[in-house]
């Protein structure tokens, strides 16, 4: 039998092998090899997501191979209803941003090799079961991206790209300190996290382990005060990787906080879930009023994520299963609806080649597909019920209610401030009088569309009837609830 | 047989063929969206009839699971649901009709039956939904209709800026809506209004429940302080104005007091905060219409007005007066809203002070605007009489003197702004170039068949009765106080708008004239109190995130940097100077050592 997982994380591998082996000057052939490989990836993701049980709360698909065995390291790689969203996630945004790729110009051989070792970090990220392994993936992300940002990026690239490594990797390194501490402190000495999931440390010990990762995963998040990093990254990456990196890297931090800190520590979890609370509605606000005071289209989606992420965190605080399934599904919502949202920034930077949006006006007049598929993703940012970015955030709020009835009454007015921002954002955009500049603006291309519709009607489907991502999480997520 | 659900699905469809295929259909989307308003009216006769059957409320599955307990598709069929279902299909499908020929000549015309198709099937499902999220839903699909038509001619900025504001506005109440939702979740553990008869938990967090889903009925009915959208979204094409911002729309507000009106019975603060709330509007309103010269606004203010009457019935204790209410309304205000948009289709301006004799002009359109102008003012035997005498009744019978006394006020306002209107509208002499005809067919249809109604629905009776509230007394002295204070109402203003009689100089009370002209500076307050020093917080985080936050990380980069850059001088590349060091460090280490 064929290991599954394994062939996710490793197709782009072929990917990078066979863009490798072809001659530069063949772009279109090394893109198509792009399109085929994640294109393979996503149906390969599909056909995990079918042979899932979602009745299980345990791993599924696992593949155990000890590695270095004098330090108990071993490739340990697993599934279940937590990875699910996520793999998916990954695949259908590292195709569809495969897709936005097709219009990159220059070095279209070393992108594409980068592109397929982020997506070898990612798929990783998400699977690993054993501490060093993936911590070996997490890095793994964090090397090509810096790249992707320092060479296909906007004007201030370089900044952008050394400032994301660098703070990414400030978190990194505390995350490795508390992986080795973790190990050693176990008993037996393991990387193993389903098994150190039950080991049950120090409650000393778990406060400064806590934050140790969380610290690395808040920077992902990203987590006020740890989120400049991002605005700064999105607005100069190209556009696939802005809908990478807004779908999946922030995922990471939800992830790892899921995965790592909240079964290792859970006395800690109990402590510092009130700060948490707390941070996650400076989250919410802050950053949904840093994003009303924007000019730049691209700048004030990414400080849109801030304020959506903080719904994750809250969903966290809230350790119960209503407010960690909202928090999950927030995650895959956010990957989806964000995703979606970048390319149509890109679309605009395409044609206008800027992003203050006091240049555009009227463009509902010119481009009606793009006036609806933008109005469409910006309604479900802004969490209009009845289209997905509504569920998940709901969720978060009925979780944290119970515990923190006001902040949650602030985050819920925070929401009001994300309503302003994105109709004032339409208004600039889509309605007025066309402005004389925007006059020769085509419309979305097939290939835009393409690569936006399949976006839009997962939100849908999921902002109706929510069950069908739920029922895959649920048994999981209900099983981590428990343990609080 | 369940069909209830299927009635949204009609317009929905509607919507999907003309939003996708409807640059080919052209004028065929408008039959589309008739034929699927027609089905919808269908299903909703059959509804009707299954009820008196026997058929009630049932679930499609389940829809979410919160804190253990499922959440459902479920579908609500009471006397309350099956009146606004005939309601909103009756009155849309002529409302649709109108559109034909209200909007023949715009560019956008499938656009246009896509959007209003779309809020057909929210706000069946609007009624339908038996619990809040679902509710909330489709209250939200409505309200997101509502901004997509005001801003409709989205060309002209002002139509653009009045859908924003109707959109934020409503969204600040239904942020309240939604933690309403919440805390009452979380006191009595349901989302089902079918609960709601049962509930018990703590008397202060019910009331404060019951007191913040009302915040959102008062964002959606354009109550005090969260009205100042609804005039503004007149900017938005008339036809949408009647079905959406007269007749069904802002009613929901008023439905949804309704439909969760034993939890607000229950908390005798809560039920007061809605009539107050109520009566206020309705007085605010009424003034500001007796002074306003644009057609639209005048009937904008006075839907304010209105649903705040309504809200003030049911705060009352009068389930059965509101909804009465909501019901003629629906009709009359709905008629009225295309008398004004046949108006304006003919003149080409809203300003009333430019018209004049335009019922010798348009007699049909003339002749209905005079039978809805009745209705409104309460003349009997028209419909808005009957309704409003249950509310005048019913605050009288549960003792509430002071409320009684603004109902009676804004009904003498009422009649006194609406005979203003038309008199400046219809009759006396044209005060500008009109060259006035009679609108096509499409719409003056439409008028007929809804003025039919405006006259006769009072005798429908309420469609809701609620127990123990029959019996009522002292009901013939009402019904001739209120038609007293109509009639004088409608006197005062033949006196001063027909004879053009001067009772009292306006520059004796111009400061009250300015206060109402500029409707009580409510907008200029929350421009100045809320919007300014919002937008100012939102401007000084930005500043904050760059230079604080953003700052520091700079900050430490730079300190970074200045170290290694004092660090770097010593590595200055030349043999001398590092073997100058070596010897000078072991020279001091030797005499470190040696002291010791």
């Amino acid at each position: 039998m064929i290991p599954l997982l394994s062939s996710i994380i490793f197709l782009p591998l072929v990917g990078v092998l066979l863009v490798a082996l072809t001659p530069s000057r063949l772009d279109k052939c090394i893109k198509y090899t792009g399109l085929l490989i994640t294109g393979l990836g996503l149906l390969l993701s599909i056909y995990l997501v079918m042979c899932f049980d979602k009745t299980k709360s345990s791993m599924q698909f696992v593949e155990y191979c000890p590695w270095l065995t004098g330090l108990n390291i071993s490739y340990h790689l697993g599934v279940d209803g937590l990875s699910l969203a996520l793999i998916f996630l990954t695949a259908l945004l590292g195709f569809i941003a495969c897709l936005a790729s097709l219009n990159i110009q220059e070095k279209v051989k070393e992108y594409f090799i980068f592109y397929f070792l982020l997506m070898v970090g990612m798929f990783g990220t998400f699977m690993a079961l054993d501490l060093m392994l993936f911590y070996i993936f997490w890095e793994t992300v964090l090397i090509p991206m810096y790249f992707l940002i320092g060479i296909w990026g906007g004007p201030r690239r370089e900044y952008a790209a050394v400032k994301f490594f660098l703070y990414t990797l400030a978190g990194s390194v505390l995350m490795l300190l508390s992986i080795l501490t973790v190990y050693f402190l176990a008993q037996p000495h393991t990387f193993d996290i389903l098994k150190l999931s039950s080991v049950g440390f120090d409650p000393h010990w778990q406060m400064v382990l806590f934050l140790g990762f969380f610290v690395a995963f808040a920077v992902k998040v990203p987590l006020f005060p740890f989120h400049t990093w991002l605005p700064d990254a999105h607005v100069e990456a190209p556009t696939p990787v802005s809908v990478l990196l807004a779908g999946v890297l922030l995922k990471m931090g939800g992830y790892g906080i899921f995965r790592i800190c909240l079964p290792f520590f859970k006395d800690a979890a109990h402590n510092l879930a009130p700060a948490l609370a707390i941070f996650a509605v400076i989250n919410i606000v802050y950053g949904a009023c840093v994003a009303m005071a924007q000019t730049d289209f691209k700048k004030m989606v990414a400080y849109s994520s801030v304020s959506h992420m903080g719904f994750v965190i809250l969903g966290v605080a809230a350790l119960n299963s209503t407010g960690f399934n909202g928090a999950v599904l927030e995650m895959f919502n956010h990957g989806i609806i964000t995703g979606g949202m970048f390319l149509m920034v890109g679309v605009l930077y395409d044609r206008a080649h800027t992003r203050d949006l006091s240049q555009f006006g009227g463009l509902s007049s010119s481009m009606p597909f793009y006036a609806f598929c933008l109005t469409f993703l910006s309604l479900a940012s802004l969490g209009l019920p009845g289209l997905s970015g509504f569920v998940g955030e709901f969720l978060s709020l009925v979780g944290a209610f119970g515990h923190y009835p006001w902040l949650v009454v602030l985050a819920a007015i925070g929401l009001i401030v994300g309503v302003a921002y994105f109709l004032y954002m339409l208004q600039r955009v889509l309605l007025g009088t066309l402005n004389p500049k925007c006059v020769s603006y085509g419309d979305m291309t097939a290939l835009d569309l393409i690569s936006v519709v399949p976006l839009i009607i997962i939100t849908f489907i999921v902002g109706f009837y929510p069950q069908i991502v739920l029922t895959f999480q649920q048994v999981t997520i209900n099983g981590i609830a428990h343990l609080f | 047989m369940n069909i209830a659900h299927y009635i949204p699905l009609f317009p929905f469809l509607a919507f999907v063929i003309n939003i996708f295929m409807g640059r080919r259909l052209k004028v065929a989307s408008a039959y589309v969206s008739i034929a699927a308003c027609v089905l919808a009216f269908i299903f909703s006769l059959l509804v009707f009839q299954g009820f008196s059957a026997g058929q009630g409320s049932y679930s499609l599955g389940t829809w979410l699971v919160i804190n253990g307990k499922s959440l459902n598709f479920g579908v609500i069929v009471d006397p309350l649901t099956i009146m606004m279902l005939l309601i909103v299909t009756f009155i849309g499908c002529f409302i649709l009709i109108y559109s034909i020929g209200y909007m023949h000549d715009d560019p956008r015309f499938s656009r246009y039956f896509a959007y209003i198709s779309l809020f057909m099937s929210s706000m069946l499902g609007l009624v339908l939904a038996d619990n809040f999220i679902l509710l909330l839903i489709f209250w939200e699909g409505v309200g997101l209709c509502s901004y997509l038509l005001i801003a409709f001619w989205y060309e002209r900025p002002a139509a653009a800026a009045a859908g924003l504001k109707a959109f934020i506005t409503t969204r600040i109440g239904d942020t309240g809506f939604l933690v309403g939702i919440l805390i009452l979740f979380f006191a009595c553990g349901t989302f089902h209004f079918t609960d709601l008869k049962s509930v018990t938990g703590p008397e202060s967090l019910l009331t404060l429940a019951a007191i913040l889903i009302f915040t959102g009925a008062m964002g959606k009915s354009a109550q005090f302080p969260l009205h100042v959208w609804l005039p503004d979204a007149m900017e938005g094409p008339t036809a949408v104005s009647a079905l959406i911002h007269a007749a069904t729309m802002v009613a929901a507000g008023v439905y949804l007091v309704a439909r969760c009106f034993p939890l607000f019975s229950a908390h005798p603060m809560a039920l007061q905060t809605v009539a107050v709330i109520g009566g206020i509007s309705a007085l605010m309103a009424a003034t500001i219409a007796t002074v306003n010269n644009d057609i639209k606004r005048v009937l904008a203010y006075s839907t304010i007005s209105q649903l705040g009457l309504m809200m003030l019935g049911l705060g009352v204790g009068g389930l059965s007066a509101g909804t009465f209410h909501l019901m003629t309304h629906a009709f009359f205000k709905a008629l009225l809203f295309l008398c004004a948009g046949s108006v304006i289709h003919a003149v080409g301006t809203q300003d009333i002070q430019k018209m004049g004799g335009l019922l010798s002009k348009m007699k049909i359109t003339g002749a209905t605007f005079c039978i809805g102008t009745l209705a409104l003012a309460g003349v009997p035997p028209f419909a808005g009489f009957w309704s409003k005498d249950e509310i005048l009744l019913t605050a009288w019978n549960n003792h509430h003197p002071i409320l009684f006394v603004v109902a009676l006020l804004t009904s003498f306002l009422t009649a006194f702004y609406m005979a203003r209107l038309i008199f400046l509208v219809l009759f006396g002499s044209a005060r500008s170039q009109l060259h006035a005809h009679e609108s096509p067919l499409t719409m003056t249809i439409p008028l007929m068949v809804l003025s039919v109604f405006a006259a006769f629905a009072g005798f429908i009776g309420a469609p809701i009765k609620e127990v123990g509230m029959e019996a009522h007394g002292g009901s013939f002295l009402i019904m001739a106080i209120s038609t007293v204070v109509s009639l004088t109402g409608l006197g005062l203003a033949y006196l001063l708008y027909i004879r053009r009689i001067v009772l009292i100089p306006v520059s004796s009370v111009s400061g009250l004239h300015n206060l109402l002209v500029n409707k009580y500076y409510i907008d200029e307050i929350y421009d100045y109190v809320l919007i300014k020093p919002c937008l100012r917080l939102c401007q000084g985080s930005f500043v904050f995130d760059a230079k604080i936050v953003d700052g520091l990380v700079n900050a430490m980069a730079s300190i970074t940097q200045f170290f290694s850059g004092l660090l770097r001088k010593t590595q200055t590349g030349l043999i001398q100077n590092y073997l100058f060091v070596q010897i000078l460090s072991l020279v001091l280490l030797l005499i470190w050592l040696l002291k010791i």
